[in-house]
């Protein structure tokens, strides 16, 4: 029996984070991010597009590319504004959430990455060792060490 | 002076003696149903020369205030309050011996508040011993929303978990470690790191894990968190490992459960054979400590699967969801485990929807308002693959746990590549389902589609795409025989 | 194979550069265009717009011609003669109550129909929607209004004052720009109609340079006559479930023939403004006739009497007349 590395589908040796709905896939086409858009507009939900180069699993709050956007009918409006993201910051995470406004839902219904910094150099895992064999976990995304809007630029890939 | 009165009966209701049951006013064909009622649908068989009201008195009347033989200080009471009230019977054509659908009406003040123990004691408490019955099932409970409201429900519900494990619109992903018994701490905790860091967001103790002389449950915690933070690592996602504090006491379950929490885990279970207090306590301790809570239905099926006799499993579902845990196993529909597609669509609609419609075809013999009580996810797992995900996703929606065990664990590549495997099947049919694809139909290609770029999926499919499980369930709702159901 | 399935990435010809070329030989090439036959949806749209609309015989027509324009446009590019989106942007213009709206209305649909637009609905702007009130304010809601047209028809009502040419500091300019912009970079996406008075919407093409190149048709509504007038008010009584009488038929002709020539006379919406007072004097009459004693009948409900129309009243209190539109 021969074990090997799950392929991840970036293709690359580097960490490829697994955030979002989509991940496993590979990179959406502009056309397959529309369908996904368009999904959610059909049921009414909410878009809203958020970026961040902080991209540990317990940051909740990314920044907000302008106001969520209500009341859209065709997806289009939405792609062009990943768009306009994308362009503005191609070196940060950047994700469209879809929103469920509905009652006993209230939350985000599919939320899924469309833009990834070239290298992602993934997470250092801290261990503090403490009374019998407790051990305590921080994890830290090694681009968090340089400042804000930084943090992937000029990485060493390239 | 004359005093008019009706005849006198044949004998007094409150003479010393035995009585029928019919006779001491359990039977009330005329009653109607309050809204505050709870409702229960029992299925009666008979003892061979006992009509079927007196059966169904007697089920009323041993359910709530009876006893065998009159007693005067019922009169010390408001007694017809007290009294449960069969109010309808519906033979149920094509059985032998004959069958009959109950409908029992019980007053709210039978029940204390929020204490599921209380209302199985009362419901199911004495009945189902009863001489004259030959056999009997509880087949629904219409739980009024004053009752309701005296719960809290799941200690997060579907909304809340989502939220913490920042994880949306697809089902999330689970495996339980194999073999389950055996594995020493440190290779059950490789398992759980493989599993996690291919594309799990969830590794599972199995409900016969505690705490072994093989793998006591500390030192199994200890490499479990490892194995999850080491995955955390890896791919950036929160993930979880459910690890069972179900033991002896309840002195024992809360130690344990603080120690998981203290090294970090987001998740703890417990097992059904803990008893409905042990889980309701669980429940506020998961609350109290932002911890999901995940039940295993361990040893259900002892009493939900005989159609004639027990408790449904949907009763079950509803004090599960009372009493609050925010996972179920529930069914899959597809796998090695019982459950026909209607019956586990019932389960699931009882666990998940806020309001649940009767729906005979189903098994829902009321309509049930949760009155905006937290949803439980529904957890599938038992006998399931990766080329079964169209159905599993078509039969079983989005807000579900699918749990791979042997579908993971014995992938051909590995561990990791069995995760992959699962995860990339997922999100390639959750992609094609919201592009607008039928999942039956046209599923299974794009799954061929999604292997053909990706290894790990091939392999399974190469593996497992024949296999299924094609047996006759044994619960299945018979809506069919149903006589025409009265709306209330 | 018939070329009429054929997508336009998969199934263009290779034509050449000079069809004079090669003419001769594409004559052979049957090409199969069953959206130009009867019954198709376009017809449906069109159908409905004939029904809905009286009159408005010279837009039906230029609607009619753009249709076939559209239509044999889809045809040419699945076989690749065509690429580039066309221009779609127009222009509407005409007096108040002449059926601009309900014409988009139905443009969005028929665009939607051919295959133009993904969605076909239509959103209805003027200056408040687009036009902010501080600095940063403008770009936001434009963008905003855009977005929910996108895949549709925005029709801005009155276009011309969202530019106000002797106000150096109105954040409208703003608004154009974006708007232009769009109009352009979003052919495909969005068509955009502007509407408004016709001597108005000409001085803002002179005024806005760039604005009349990017609008691709245009089509003008003019006033109905006092014949058509009528045949609008009997379409809406009889959507309404009502009558005219005789008395009522001859009152209301006389009361838009003095309308019309009022300032401020809206066409359809005025006929339909006097319909609806009509509607109240008879619920008045009747109430007050029955409570002295008079028998009601079912013809009393729907039907309006000459003297529940207007024209009767302007004569007796000539103020009344000048309210409404």
């Amino acid at each position: 029996m021969e074990t090997r590395e799950p392929s991840r589908p970036g293709g690359g040796q580097g960490l490829r984070i697994t955030q979002g709905t989509f991940s496993y896939l590979p990179d959406l086409s502009d056309e397959q991010i529309l369908a996904q858009i368009q999904y959610g507009l059909d049921r009414g939900w909410a878009v809203s597009i958020e970026f961040t180069d902080d991209p540990h699993p317990r940051n909740v709050y990314w920044e907000m590319w302008g106001m969520p956007m209500f009341d859209l009918r065709d997806a289009m409006a939405a792609l062009r504004e990943v768009q306009r993201c994308r362009e503005a910051l191609p070196d940060h995470y950047v994700r469209v959430s879809l929103y469920d406004p509905g009652l006993t839902r209230q939350t985000t219904a599919l939320q899924f990455i469309v833009n990834r910094p070239p290298h992602e150099p993934g997470f250092r895992l801290e261990r503090e060792e403490g009374h019998d064999r407790v051990v305590r976990y921080t994890l830290h995304a090694y681009a968090a060490d340089r400042p804000r809007g930084e943090r992937y630029r000029g990485d060493g890939r390239g | 002076m004359l005093i008019e009165r009706e005849p006198a009966p044949r004998r007094s209701r409150w003479a010393s003696g035995v009585i029928p049951y019919k006779q001491m006013g359990y039977w009330r064909p005329d009653y109607e149903p309050e809204e505050t009622d709870v409702l229960a649908a029992f299925r009666v068989t008979p003892q061979p020369g006992v009509e079927p009201e007196e059966a169904a008195a007697a089920v009323a009347g041993e359910s709530s205030t009876a006893t065998w033989t009159v007693v005067w200080t019922d009169r010390l009471t408001a007694h017809d309050n007290y009294r449960g009230k069969a109010y309808r019977i519906d033979p149920v054509p094509g059985t032998e011996p004959p069958q009959y659908l109950t409908y029992i009406a019980y007053k709210l003040d039978l029940f204390e508040e929020g204490s599921i123990p209380n209302m199985a004691s009362s419901i199911i408490g004495n009945v189902f011993g009863f001489k004259a019955i030959r056999a009997l099932r509880l087949e629904d409970l219409r739980i009024p929303g004053e009752y309701v409201k005296t719960f809290q429900g799941p200690p997060h519900g579907i909304v809340v978990e989502r939220e913490l494990l920042n994880k949306y619109g697809r089902p999330l992903l689970g495996a339980t470690t194999k073999p389950k018994l055996g594995l020493s701490p440190r290779n059950y905790g490789r398992v759980v790191y493989e599993a996690l860091r291919g594309g799990l967001d969830f590794v599972k103790d199995d409900e016969n894990m505690n705490s072994q002389p093989f793998n006591r449950w500390r030192d199994r915690y200890l490499y479990c968190m490892e194995a999850v933070h080491r995955a955390m690592a890896e791919t950036g996602e929160v993930k979880g490992h459910y690890l069972n504090v179900t033991a002896a006491t309840m002195e024992e379950m809360y130690e344990r459960a603080e120690f998981a929490r203290e090294l970090g885990s987001v998740i703890v279970m417990i097992d059904l054979t803990a008893g409905f207090t042990a889980m309701a306590s669980m429940s506020r301790w998961a609350r109290a400590n932002s911890m999901i809570l995940h039940l295993h239905r361990a040893g259900h099926a002892t009493y939900t699967r005989q159609k004639n006799h027990g408790v449904s499993f949907r009763v079950l579902a509803k004090w599960c969801r009372l009493l609050g845990v925010d996972h179920v196993h529930a069914g899959t529909v597809v796998g090695k485990l019982e459950g026909d597609p209607a019956s586990v669509r019932g389960y699931y609609d009882t666990l998940r929807e806020d309001v649940v419609r009767r729906d005979l075809a189903c098994g829902i013999f009321f309509d049930q308002d949760w009155c905006h009580l937290p949803g439980v996810m529904p957890v599938a797992s038992g006998g399931i693959h990766a080329g079964q995900m169209p159905q599993l996703l078509h039969h079983l929606g989005e807000d579900v746990v699918l749990q791979f065990g042997g579908g993971t664990i014995g992938h051909p590549m590995g561990i990791a590549a069995g995760a992959t495997a699962n995860r990339v099947a997922l999100e390639a049919m959750i992609q094609a389902r919201n592009e607008g694809c039928d999942l039956i139909r046209e599923g299974p290609e794009a799954l061929r589609r999604a292997a053909a770029w990706s290894p790990e999926l091939r392999a399974a499919l190469e593996v497992w795409g024949d296999v299924s499980f094609e047996f006759e369930s044994t619960d299945v709702p018979d809506v069919v025989n149903l006589p025409t159901p009265v709306a209330f | 194979m018939a070329a009429g399935g054929e997508r336009p990435s998969g199934g263009a010809r290779s034509f050449p550069p000079d069809l004079a070329d090669s003419a001769g030989l594409w004559e052979e090439v049957v090409v199969e265009a069953p959206e130009l036959l009867e019954g198709g949806p376009v017809e449906e749209v069109l159908g409905r717009l004939d029904r809905e609309l009286v009159a408005l015989h010279e837009v039906k027509r230029r609607l009619r011609e753009l249709a076939a324009l559209l239509l044999v446009g889809r045809l040419r590019r699945r076989l690749g003669l065509e690429t580039a989106s066309p221009t779609l942007h127009m222009c509407f213009t005409g007096n108040p109550g002449t059926g601009k709206t309900t014409v988009a209305m139905r443009m969005g649909e028929l665009l939607y129909e051919l295959g133009y637009v993904r969605k076909g609905h239509l959103v209805v702007a003027s200056r408040e929607d687009l036009v902010g009130q501080y600095v940063g304010h403008t770009a936001p809601r434009t963008r905003e209004v855009l977005r929910r047209a996108m895949g549709g028809v925005l029709f801005i009502d009155e276009a011309y004052n969202i530019y106000r040419l002797d106000n150096e500091r109105d954040y409208g300019q703003e608004a154009v720009e974006l708007l232009l912009q769009t109009m352009e970079s979003e052919r495909g996406n969005l068509v955009v109609i502007l509407a408004g008075y016709r001597d108005r919407m000409e001085r803002f093409f002179s005024d806005v340079p760039g604005l009349g190149s990017r609008i691709a048709h245009h089509v003008d509504f003019p006033d109905y006559s006092l014949g058509e007038l009528m045949a609008i008010a009997r379409l809406m009584t009889r959507e309404h479930r009502y009558r005219l009488s005789e008395e009522a038929e001859a009152a209301l002709r006389e009361h838009l023939r003095r309308r019309m020539r009022r300032p401020g006379f809206a066409n359809g919406r005025s006929v339909r403004n006097a319909l609806d007072r009509a509607r109240m004097r008879q619920a008045v009459r009747i109430y007050e006739a029955v409570r002295r004693g008079r028998r009601l009948t079912a013809g009393d409900l729907f039907t309006i009497a000459g003297e529940d129309v207007e024209g009767r009243g302007l004569e007796r209190g000539g103020a009344r007349g000048g309210r409404g539109r």
